[in-house]
């Protein structure tokens, strides 16, 4: 055993030696370099992620270790406006992981402090040190990540947003997506303080692979909201990462819209380090053809009095894969935990597949956790009574995908959003169906 | 309006006959009841006039103002003015009764070549008739039928009936499930939509609901075929004496 053991971490090694080829460790000043450092040393011991790792069996880590990514075209939006184009926010664009200064706004905004890890990067201190690769080490334990070190190492850009108070509006992160072969990464930190309040919103595909890290570091009292739309592009290929860490009586609440994507993986770590807290994450994935969309999440409850909430939802047809690993981890002393976990697929057809692993760990007593998990196609009765009051059977089906989902956008606690983002998959099954 | 003539349907997944040559005729303006025992095929051709799958129609034919039925999709059919108000309504989570309802009126609409009803319009008119009805604003918002209870159930049906304003209804034991008070409700719903235009067959198991829908004929179906026909005395009479007699007269 031990043999195959070193095997396996010897080929993960000459994965990583041959991604890093194509990657130079970013100069920097002394805390991020201190930060990258210790990132490509947990890195260099990983390797890359292989099939045989235990969170790896659903899918295939290859498009996302190899050192040049798989082309991905460009998808034509036609004159359909942008998801959040009417949402008054503070946009920031990156196009194929580049900072776009003219798309973008005056990063300045009323309760929040915004800097840019490329310009943060070249002092030698930053309030950023103590978050920036510091709460995506913590997620390395139990469960290795390391896609989310090789980004901390060598993500030369991204936003590092700091809020004191309520953020007058959202922050909006734009990921444009060009060029057919860009590969991007990057790292964004959010640091709320006690009491402080932020809306993120994040839309686009990014690049034609893009490897991407937020942290989260969330103190007492202070709540997050965020909101993200992946972008159309169907061969793009994304690996997220999204690091919190909360303090007592804080909220985070996290909503995910994937329509289309070649290879999706969104990892998804909270620590619950102060009592009070809570955490909803939730995510609604459409896919048809070559989609493949796995959510990875961890959840730790370290401190009494916890709430959690998982809502996952996919629907997936024509050799569309889902897969779903979620995790709820509840700490020796953190009782009074309240942990839920939901994931279900809808197929409409016999070759989509759908593939789940719930699981619960608890050190506490007196807990209340529980996950469901399934699969299922659309209900015909259903489907004939909506028919019958004269709904033709593709719409029908259309507000039966959009019922299914809309458990996961009900988590989004702001209604216009909800509002939005139902709006926008109505439009797009609609296109769809052509 | 609706004409069937020597219908016979079997079961698509299994050899089974269960509508065995039925005959009726409603003609437009006219209410017509059919009683049966359990199992004598009343839903069953409730069904298949519909156009739910899973049920093959072996001979025979079925026509609305002269079209053919049966080469219809059901959401042609109901465009073409048949509704089917549910022995059992569908609960449909996550669709909201007044979306579901407006996306049904529309489409209707649009099959037919009209316009739209646009959102302020539809809220205007779906208000008046849900308070006839008895349905709280709260009922429009929520899912289709999920948390309604059976009385709330079939007044939405009756809902729906009211705001497609079909030509031929049909109504499938619409009676089941209700206490006096919901019966009433109902049935002063359905007779609110009676018209010369428009032709009902009441499905019913019980003469009961007769009593607050008067028909004018009444058909007793056995074994998948009409086997007798008459004025509202027929229902007074499978009351009094139950189906036995009749069938064994038929």
């Amino acid at each position: 055993m031990a043999v195959a053991k070193e095997k396996l971490l010897a080929r993960k090694r000459d994965a990583l030696a041959e991604r890093l080829g194509a990657l130079t460790l970013p100069e920097g000043g002394a805390w991020v370099t201190e930060a990258r450092k210790s990132a490509l040393g947990r890195l260099e011991a990983m390797g890359l992620p292989a099939p045989r790792d235990e969170y790896w069996r659903f899918t295939k880590p290859d498009l996302l270790n190899a050192p040049k990514p798989a082309p991905a075209a460009v998808f034509d939006h036609g004159d359909e406006m942008p998801v959040f184009g009417e949402v008054d926010r503070l946009k920031i664009v990156f196009v194929d992981g580049v900072f776009d200064p003219a798309q973008s706004d005056d990063l300045t905004l009323a309760g929040v402090e915004i800097d840019r890890l490329a310009e943060a990067a070249k002092a030698d201190i930053h309030w950023a040190k103590g978050v920036f690769g510091t709460v995506e080490l913590a997620s390395q334990t139990p469960v290795e990540r390391p896609l989310a070190a090789l980004n901390t190492a060598f993500a030369t850009d991204g936003v590092l947003i700091r809020v004191t108070g309520k953020a007058a509006k959202p922050i909006s992160l734009i990921y444009k997506h060009e060029d057919d072969c860009s590969d991007a990464i990057l790292h964004n930190v959010v640091k709320l303080e006690p009491g402080a309040e932020l809306t993120l919103l994040e839309n686009g595909p990014a690049a034609a692979r893009f490897n991407k890290c937020l942290e989260v570091d969330i103190a007492d009292g202070a709540r997050f909201h965020h909101i993200r739309a992946q972008g159309r592009d169907h061969e793009r290929q994304a690996v997220t990462g999204m690091f919190v860490r909360q303090g007592a009586e804080s909220l985070f609440k996290s909503f995910t819209l994937t329509a289309n994507g070649r290879l999706t993986r969104n990892e998804c770590f909270i620590e619950m380090k102060g009592a009070n807290a809570s955490a909803h994450i939730a995510g609604a994935a459409l896919g048809h053809g070559d989609f493949h969309h796995d959510d990875t999440v961890f959840i730790t409850h370290d401190a009494e009095n916890c709430e959690s909430r998982q809502v996952f939802k996919k629907v997936l047809q024509k050799g569309a894969v889902g897969a779903f690993q979620g995790k709820i981890l509840v700490k020796r002393g953190a009782q009074k935990t309240d942990g839920y976990q939901k994931s279900q697929s809808l197929l409409l057809d016999d070759e989509a597949q759908f593939l789940a692993k719930p699981e619960l760990e608890i050190y506490a007593d007196d807990v209340a956790c529980s996950h469901g998990s399934t699969s299922g196609a659309i209900d015909e009765d259903m489907l004939f009574y909506l028919r019958a009051r004269g709904v033709d059977k593709g719409t029908a089906m259309d507000l039966l995908v959009i019922a299914f989902v809309a458990e996961a956008i009900e988590e989004i606690e702001d209604e216009s959003f909800r509002e939005e983002i139902t709006e926008r998959l109505e439009s797009w099954l609609l296109r769809r169906r052509g | 309006m609706l004409k069937i003539e020597n219908l016979h349907v079997k079961l698509e997944e299994e050899d089974k006959q269960i509508l065995k040559g039925l005959s009726l005729e409603v003609p437009a303006g006219e209410v017509h009841a059919i009683m049966g025992p359990n199992g004598s095929g009343k839903s069953t051709l409730s069904y298949v006039l519909s156009g739910k799958d899973g049920y093959e129609v072996t001979d025979g034919s079925a026509t609305l103002e002269g079209n053919d039925l049966l080469d219809l999709e059901a959401e042609e059919r109901a465009a073409a003015g048949l509704f089917l108000a549910f022995q059992y309504p569908v609960e449909i989570p996550g669709v909201g009764n007044m979306t579901f309802l407006r996306t049904a009126v529309n489409a209707q609409r649009k099959a037919r070549g009209e316009e739209e009803m646009s959102a302020a319009e539809f809220l205007k008119v779906i208000r008046a008739k849900a308070k006839d009805l008895k349905i709280d604003a709260d009922m429009l918002k929520r899912p289709v039928n999920v948390g309604f209870s059976g009385g709330e159930k079939k007044r939405n049906e009756i809902l729906q009936m009211a705001m497609l304003e079909p030509k031929m209804c049909i109504l499938d034991e619409t009676d089941s499930g209700l206490d006096v008070d919901a019966m009433k409700l109902v049935s002063d719903g359905v007779n609110a939509l009676r018209d010369p235009n428009r032709a009902f067959l009441v499905i019913t198991h019980y003469q009961r609901l007769l009593d607050h829908i008067v028909p004018d004929v009444v058909h007793i179906m056995a074994g998948g075929k009409i086997v007798k026909s008459g004025g509202p005395e027929l229902a007074l009479e499978v009351e009094k004496n139950g189906y036995a007699d009749l069938m064994e007269s038929a």
